[in-house]
């Protein structure tokens, strides 16, 4: 087979071969997919023209789903088969539900600890749910651009934990998306300002959108958006201020919302309200409650009262986040708002009064996380004039493991610079010990009680030695994702022991199986013919991205070298046309081993290069 | 991979404590320009983990060198005068009365002036502290006494972080 024509990020392509890749913005009330056409970001809309999906979906008793606008259309009449929010749910246990309180959900505690809702069209897990509302926005894009999508930048709230994050991985991969990377919220608005206008310098990202908020202090330089210090509450959002609002407009009329349905009406008509009270001063809150139609006047004084607890904590947290990047508020250049919530005048009002400036409101809270996601995705698909980006963000939650008496001992600290690793020494407590296990937290809090679980880790192999005699060395590694994966090794005897993880909240690997099997618009796929073609894609994938290493840094290589990659890759050509996924596997394993040496030597020209020309002064 | 060791070495820079942050940062940005996992999006597998290893050695390097106590440690340990912090907990005792002082005078400050008080006769105080380091380190090269000092601002600076956060609560 020819090799594909596939450059190096940093050099253009040919723009027959320009590559799709998509910003998503998966939000907590709304979700948008977007994407760089002809040098512009832009959000793709559906048929009717609009941009934005509801992110609701309606399960039916027949199996099916209905998403997005025609799912909301049911979320009164049939609330716990009409899942909205669903964001709240990723990653969390059903403790951090419940405490987040009446949701009208039927819930299931399951036993890897995410929480499961039951449906008409049976259980679905929230990776589940959100995988239906990405699969609807790959199909809008690929509808757009008529071809396949060579992957896609998903948006996470920066607040958002390990758990969190995995989930919406999963939930990507699930809906048959590649995930090129996931990025923070606020980090993608702030590519979509900054890039729209060539902004330099210090700048703050306020985003409160449904169910999140988080907030971030970036400094931006030709192109290079550097996070300093975020913060925030992966559960705080305009969905907090709209059920406190429709608490007091039914006590006021002294009804009590007993049904799911109610509740439900009753929340949708306060957010009615409060969208109102953002340019009126008095509105109306109506909704039909137990059959009867409540009616309750609102001022926005009223609102403000109810809202101000919620817009306090953000508050705190600026503070918090301001603090932590040590840098004066007086120095900030500028105030970016993201999310709907930031539409509210009282919003706009405390951030300006704790920033001591107004905030930056010329662009759409909406569509600026999914518009710098699609910047994005476009640079990290190679395409032309997008390679000037880079993105360098920190770990929003300090990483640490429990220790004796149920204490963290912190091991990577927050606003760290990912990626990271971090390698720390275990050794055994009894002789002849073979195993042991580890548990990894979330949080800046010095009990394990008061962190995030994220995973116990099973050590296993460990060579029988008399008690502290062995050393494991275990390197915990943050990805640029944000993602946390962990190797062990014992030093002594350097046997890699083998490591189980158990992660608190999420998924396993055979759930994950088992989902991709059940479907999400491939469902009559046969799973070895698909298993297939992914092992000739990734084969595809390999030959030319060696093809173009080779071209731009083949003369790193001895001839003998050169020639034992090439081997590798001619090999890989012919089992790729075969129908043995196993051969094609392990000659894919063979190349790939073929060019470690050559990768390193790559990184090193590449640190002599970003010298080079830069005085070293003498010593 | 063999990933230059020396940290100053990979940012090419002059083994000191004095050191220009602007320089240093730029020199951050310029190397994640290079070997950042986004600039390998495309590559094959063994680039990819060339450049996450690469990127996690240049921000572990930074981390180290941005912040003068880590830098400080970290030249101790070049010279062969490791700091030993958690074995060697040996301190003069005027030091540890100082020490003694200014927790007094923390726990009793009941105002916000007096919290400020106690933070302002701390800045003064590390400030004299980074002074002695930094003449320790680039002037006379007396690795045992740089050790010392970095050892005594270990005990300044956690104590800076209390009274920040006292001063933190007392905002509200």
């Amino acid at each position: 087979m020819a090799l594909l024509q596939i450059s190096e990020p940093g050099a253009s392509l040919d723009p027959h071969t320009r590559r799709h890749a998509v910003g998503i913005d998966l939000g907590t009330t709304h979700s948008l997919v977007a994407a760089v056409r002809s040098g512009v970001a832009e959000c793709l809309p559906d048929r009717e023209g609009e941009v934005i999906l509801p992110s609701a979906v309606r399960y039916c008793a027949d199996g099916t789903a209905r998403i997005g606008r025609e799912a909301l259309a049911g979320a009164v009449s049939d609330p716990t088969n009409t899942i909205v929010s669903v964001k709240r749910l990723m990653g969390r246990g059903l403790a951090d539900v419940s405490k987040a309180g009446r949701l009208a959900y039927d819930f299931v505690d399951a036993e890897h600890g995410m929480v499961r809702v039951r449906t008409a069209a049976g259980i679905k897990s929230p990776v589940e749910i959100s995988a239906e509302i990405l699969a609807t926005l790959r199909q809008r894009a690929e509808d757009t651009f008529e071809a396949d999508l060579y992957g896609a930048v998903i948006t996470v709230p920066a607040y958002f934990d390990d758990a969190q994050r995995q989930a919406t991985k999963d939930a990507a991969e699930l809906a048959g998306l590649e995930v090129l990377r996931l990025i923070s919220e606020p980090t993608a608005a702030s590519i979509a300002y900054g890039l729209d206008n060539a902004s330099e310098g210090l700048y703050a990202v306020y985003d409160l959108g449904g169910g999140t908020f988080d907030i971030s202090l970036l400094r931006m330089r030709g192109g290079v958006f550097e996070v300093i210090a975020t913060g925030g509450d992966s559960a705080l959002g305009g969905d907090d201020i709209d059920a406190a609002l429709a608490d007091w407009a039914l006590a006021r009329a002294g009804v009590v919302a007993e049904s799911a349905g109610d509740r439900r009406a009753a929340a949708m008509a306060a957010r009615v309200a409060k969208e109102a009270l953002s340019s009126v001063d008095r509105a109306v809150f109506v909704c039909t409650v137990a059959g009867t139609k409540v009616e309750q006047a609102v001022a926005r004084a009223d609102l403000e009262a109810l809202a101000k607890p919620f817009v306090d904590r953000t508050i705190a947290a600026a503070r918090k986040a301001v603090r932590d990047a040590k840098v004066d508020k007086a120095a900030i250049d500028g105030i970016v708002l993201v999310g709907g919530s930031t539409r509210m005048p009282q919003v706009r009002r405390a951030v300006h009064e704790f920033f001591g400036r107004a905030p930056l409101t010329n662009l759409d809270p909406d569509q600026v996380v999914a518009l710098g996601a699609a910047r994005q995705a476009d640079a990290l698909a190679g395409n032309h004039g997008a390679s000037d980006l880079l993105l360098l963000d920190v770990v929003p939650l300090s990483l640490g493991i429990e220790t004796m008496g149920g204490l963290v001992e912190r091991i990577i600290e927050r606003n760290s610079p990912i990626p990271t690793a971090r390698a720390q020494s275990f050794t055994t407590f009894q002789d002849g010990q073979t195993a042991m296990s580890i548990h990894v937290v979330q949080g800046e809090r010095d009990l394990v009680a008061d962190c995030r679980s994220l995973a116990r880790f099973e050590l296993r192999g460990i060579p029988p030695m008399v008690a502290g005699a062995a050393r494991i060395q275990v390197t915990f590694t943050i990805d640029a994702d944000g993602l946390l994966s962990v190797e062990a090794r014992e030093e002594t005897s350097g046997v890699e022991a083998s490591v189980t993880v158990k992660p608190s909240y999420g998924l396993s690997d055979e759930e994950v199986t088992r989902m991709l099997g059940e479907g999400f618009g491939h469902a009559e796929d046969d799973m070895a013919a698909r298993a297939l073609r992914e092992a000739q894609v990734d084969a595809d994938r390999l030959l030319g991205a060696i093809a173009s290493a080779l071209a731009v840094d083949g003369e790193l290589l001895s001839s003998e070298e050169r020639a034992s990659i090439e081997r590798a890759a001619a090999d890989l050509r012919a089992t790729r046309d075969s129908t043995d996924r196993a051969a094609i596997e392990r000659s894919l394993k063979a190349l790939s081993d073929a060019t470690e040496a050559f990768a390193a030597e790559r990184m090193n020209r590449g640190i002599r290069r970003a010298l080079a020309g830069r005085r070293v002064e003498d010593l | 991979m063999n990933l230059v060791a020396d940290d100053f070495e990979l940012f090419g820079l002059p083994r000191r404590f004095a050191l220009d942050r602007g320089e240093l940062d730029a020199r951050r940005r310029a190397l994640q320009g290079e070997v950042h996992p986004d600039r390998f999006a495309g590559a094959d597998g063994a680039a990819k983990r060339a450049a996450m290893q690469s990127a996690v050695r240049v921000n572990e390097a930074h981390v180290r060198l941005a912040d003068p106590l880590k830098r400080a440690a970290y030249l101790c340990e070049l010279a062969g005068t490791p700091v030993r912090a958690e074995d060697n907990t040996a301190m003069p005792l005027d030091f540890l009365r100082e020490q003694m002082a200014w927790r007094e005078s923390l726990d009793d400050a009941g105002s916000r002036a007096e919290v400020d008080a106690v933070a302002r006769d701390l800045a003064s105080a590390r400030r004299g502290a980074y002074e002695r380091l930094a003449s320790a380190l680039d002037e006379r090269r007396d690795f045992t006494a740089a050790a010392q000092e970095v050892r005594a601002l270990m005990f300044i600076e956690r104590f800076a972080a209390d009274v920040d956060d006292r001063l933190v609560a007392l905002e509200g």
